[in-house]
Formats: structure tokens, C-alpha cells, sequence
């Protein structure tokens, strides 16, 4: 028979037996945990701002004369959620291209990031909003209307793309 | 005014308080829980969150009322009336304060029955008939997890019971009275029975816990093994029931444990320095918020403990029940005893 006789328990000194110093340890270790400062973050006062590298909301970069979009489609192509969808057509400017609609199913996107990855423009960058909100299945498919963004507020994650990518 | 009105009002008046109270120790467990884990609490519902008590009452009335297939109606629905009942009732004997005196002489007791000769008996009595709440809750829901917890309640109430009444034997012995108000008056003058019954103290204050099925006792609804207890197949305000039941449990235990060991409303020297007359409106008001005071340091203590220890095992429960409780409170009556011979 494997019986160990000098176990832990019975190792405990007198103090340790009679639990209330140990009790009153414990007591004293919660009481102090009460005026520590807090970790929780209020919400929607206090929102968390993300860095260059979060992947949030794919958007399209919006320049002064236009987006850069030149409706290749190879986001959608590259879209394993199937996502994306894009339809071509000709413009006046230098790029010849544009999209006459550019749709993302914000219900199928999985935020990969490929479509960033794969665009040669950089015209579609993952963007830093974390708080996407519909109530029904039409309003979650955004058009161009809600995906095109101004570059200035894209500044930080093209920078991250040209260090990184 | 007849007596039997007066006492209907002063009924009414404690009713009123204690669901205040309940309400008020619902705010106070979150808060504090939270502090104690590095979180803020409830904050959002009115100023501090000190509504969410009442919204919490609100969910629960809009709540639907579940019963369960083949549950025993008549006692399903009987069970929370009878734990919120028991919980509230036991108020009746407590002394907040001592009396006021009226312009014709007489005496305007402000406890809702004043000077009952058998006071801490009707405590001891009702406590353990919230028992019955309990183990019908488990019983008549027909599920094994309800029937489980309701059996572990009543086994550790038994248990504890003993242990408590012989603390409570011990404080009696130094007072000489069974009447709260005896006994609050026999305390007088920072005489209280802590100081002279510190162990019958620590008896009575951890069969409290157990009483009242507070942590580290609360195995009737221990949720990691029973779901959660007795009140599993409880929904809507049946649940809110039992939950008042356990904290309006709590106060009664509170003031209970002031009356017996904290001297009750009596406060050392400071009402003949403020000059307040015994029996003038000021000195029960002062009496009042003293003993208001002391009620809420047992009542913080219970939410403290809660956060701090984890649950006992069940045979852990038991030992220190019948082991350990037990044979401290003999002999700490057998030691009184001696003295309160002796020495008298």
C-alpha cells in the first residue's frame, strides 16, 4: 500500500490549524484590494483608441480629386468570406477605372485583412472601427456612401502598411 | 390610539425598512464585490447606480413565472412566501431604539413588539423555520439539483443551529434575560457581551453565516455542483423572494448578533456629554443612528467574508459544525457558568 503519513496537512503549525490568523490575512489582503485604483474601462466615455496595426472595418481611401479605387477586383477575389463585391467602370481621370458600386457585407466580412494585402493601389485599407452597428441585413451591407474614408484619417495605418507590409 | 393600531404601524414601519434595507444590501454586495475585484460596480442607474436595486425589481416583475413540468404547485408557490415571511417576521422583536416618552407618562417603545419576555427564543424559533422555505423550494420543483441543495440546507441549519443557540445560551447567562430590551439594557454603559463572551462572539457570528446561507456556507445553492440550489427552478419575483429572503436574513442576523454582543442602541458616555434625556425624541433618534451604525458593521462583514473565502467542503461544513462549533459552546457555557456563579 502507498501511504505517505508526513503530508502537507498535517505539516501545519498550530496557527495554520486554527485558520482565523489565516482567515483574517485573507480579510485584510480583499479590504486593501478595495481602494486600489480600478482596471475597468467605462465604455462609451472612455473609448480605447487602437494602434496603426488593429485591423477594424475595411474602408476606402478617399483623396482630394477622388478615391484611388481602380476596380480590379481583386479584393473580391481574394475575399474568402465573400465579402466584397465590385463593378467597374471608365472614368475621365488619369486611372481610367473606377468602381460604380463597391459593396462590403459587413455580416460576412471577417476582418483577414487579405483584401488590404492584395489591393496594388492601396485603396482599401483596414481602418480603426471597432463598433459596427446594424439593425437588419440590408443596413449591414455598406456601399460606397459609408466605405469611403478621407486619407487624413487613414495616415496611421498606411504608415504601418509601408513599414510593414 | 389602541395598542393593536400602534403596533400595525410600527409592523408596517419595519417592514418598509427592512425591504429598504434588503434593497440597499443588493447595492452595497455589488459594489463592494466589485471594489474587492477591481471594478467599479453598478454606476449607470441614477446617481451612483443606486437605482439598480430598482431595476433589478423591475426585471424580475417583468420576468416570465416558470413551473416546471410535474412540480408540485400548492408548495412551489408556498416555499418563497414562506422564506420571505420567516426573514421579515423575526424584525418584530428587535429594538432599534429604547422608548419615547408620550405628554400622559406612558412609554412609546419604538421596537414593533417591545418587551417580550421571550425574545431571543422567537429569533432562535423562526430562523429555523426559514428551513422549511428551503427545503420545500427544493422539493417541489422536482429536480434533483433543487431537491439536492434543499437537503444540504436543512442538514447545515440543524447543524448550526445547535452551535448558535449555545452561544446565544452563554450571552443570556451574563445578561440574565431572554428580553432584547433586558438585554440591551443590561449591556449599558459599554458593558457589551463581546468583551466578556468574545468566543460565544466568533460561535454566534460564524453560525450566522451559516444561517443565513452566506459564503463560505452558501452550499444549498453552491453553483458550480448544484446549478444553483434550491431556487433553480425559480423565475421571475419567486426568485427575487428568496434573494430578498437571504438579505433581509441577513440584516435580522445583523441586528440580532448587535443586540446580543454589541450592547444594541447603547453608546458609552456620549448622550449624558450631549445632555440627551432618556426617553426625549433626540436621544432615540441618536439611538437610532447608533445603532444603525453597529448593524452595518456585522452586515459589511458579511458581504466582506463572501468576497474573501471560498466554500467550504461538505464534510468540511459538518465537522466544523459538530466537531468543532459544538464542543467550543459547551464548554464556553460551562466556563461562564462557572463564573456567573462565582463571581455573583
Amino acid at each position: 500500500m502507498n501511504v505517505t503519513t508526513n503530508t502537507r496537512a498535517q505539516r501545519m503549525t498550530f496557527w495554520e490549524k486554527l485558520y482565523l490568523p489565516e482567515i483574517a490575512k485573507g480579510l485584510a489582503l480583499t479590504f486593501k484590494t478595495m481602494f486600489k485604483p480600478k482596471l475597468t474601462r467605462q465604455y462609451p466615455e472612455e473609448r480605447w483608441e487602437p494602434l496603426g496595426s488593429y485591423r477594424g472595418r475595411p474602408v476606402l481611401v478617399l483623396e482630394e480629386d477622388g478615391e484611388r479605387c481602380v476596380a480590379c477586383g481583386l479584393c473580391s477575389r481574394v475575399c474568402p468570406a465573400l465579402a466584397i463585391e465590385v463593378q467597374a467602370g471608365e472614368t475621365e481621370r488619369d486611372k481610367e477605372r473606377y468602381p460604380v458600386k463597391f459593396e462590403i457585407n459587413m455580416l460576412r466580412c471577417i476582418y483577414c485583412g487579405l483584401c488590404e494585402e492584395v489591393c496594388p493601389e492601396e485603396a482599401i485599407v483596414m481602418s480603426k472601427d471597432y463598433d459596427i452597428v446594424f439593425h437588419s441585413q440590408e443596413e449591414a451591407i455598406f456601399g460606397k456612401d459609408k466605405l469611403l474614408v478621407p486619407i487624413a484619417r487613414l495616415q496611421e495605418r498606411l504608415e504601418y502598411l509601408r513599414q510593414y507590409k | 390610539m389602541s395598542p393593536l393600531v400602534l403596533t400595525l404601524i410600527k409592523g408596517a414601519i419595519a417592514l418598509n425598512v427592512a425591504l429598504v434595507v434588503a434593497a440597499a444590501l443588493v447595492y452595497l454586495e455589488r459594489r463592494i464585490s466589485a471594489w474587492m475585484q477591481y471594478r467599479i460596480g453598478p454606476n449607470r442607474v441614477g446617481p451612483f447606480g443606486l437605482l439598480q436595486p430598482l431595476a433589478d425589481v423591475l426585471k424580475l416583475y417583468t420576468k416570465e413565472d416558470i413551473v416546471p413540468y410535474n412540480a408540485s404547485t400548492p408548495f412551489h408557490r408556498l416555499a418563497p412566501i414562506i422564506s420571505i415571511a420567516v426573514a421579515l417576521s423575526v424584525l418584530c422583536v428587535i429594538a432599534p431604539a429604547s422608548y419615547l416618552l408620550l405628554d400622559d407618562g406612558t412609554k412609546l417603545f419604538i421596537a414593533v413588539a417591545p418587551n417580550v419576555n421571550v425574545g431571543l427564543l422567537f429569533y432562535l424559533a423562526l430562523s429555523s423555520i426559514g428551513v422549511y422555505g428551503i427545503v420545500l423550494a427544493g422539493w417541489s420543483s422536482n429536480n434533483k439539483y433543487s431537491l439536492l441543495g434543499g437537503l444540504r440546507s436543512s442538514a447545515q441549519m440543524i447543524s448550526y443551529e445547535l452551535a448558535m443557540g449555545l452561544a446565544a445560551v452563554a450571552a443570556v447567562m451574563v445578561s440574565g434575560s431572554l428580553d432584547m430590551n433586558q438585554i440591551i439594557a443590561s449591556q449599558s454603559g459599554g458593558r457589551w457581551n463581546i468583551w466578556f463572551q468574545p468566543l460565544g462572539f466568533l460561535i454566534f457570528l460564524v453560525a450566522s453565516f451559516a444561517e443565513t446561507n452566506r459564503a463560505p456556507f452558501d452550499l444549498p445553492e453552491a453553483e458550480p455542483e448544484l446549478v444553483g440550489g434550491y431556487h433553480t427552478e425559480y423565475s421571475g419575483m419567486k426568485f427575487g423572494l428568496f434573494y430578498l429572503a437571504e438579505y433581509a436574513n441577513m440584516f435580522t442576523a445583523s441586528a440580532v448578533m448587535t443586540t446580543l454582543y454589541l450592547g444594541g442602541y447603547d453608546m458609552p458616555f456620549l448622550p449624558t456629554l450631549l445632555g440627551l434625556q432618556e426617553g426625549t425624541l433626540p436621544r432615540v433618534l441618536f439611538e437610532l443612528a447608533v445603532f444603525v451604525g453597529k448593524v452595518s458593521v456585522p452586515l459589511f462583514l458579511f458581504i466582506w467574508v463572501r468576497w474573501t473565502l471560498p466554500r467550504f467542503r461538505y464534510d468540511q461544513l459538518m465537522n466544523l459544525g459538530w466537531r468543532v462549533l459544538l464542543p467550543l459552546g459547551l464548554a464556553n457555557i460551562v466556563i461562564t457558568g462557572a463564573i456567573v456563579f462565582f463571581v455573583r
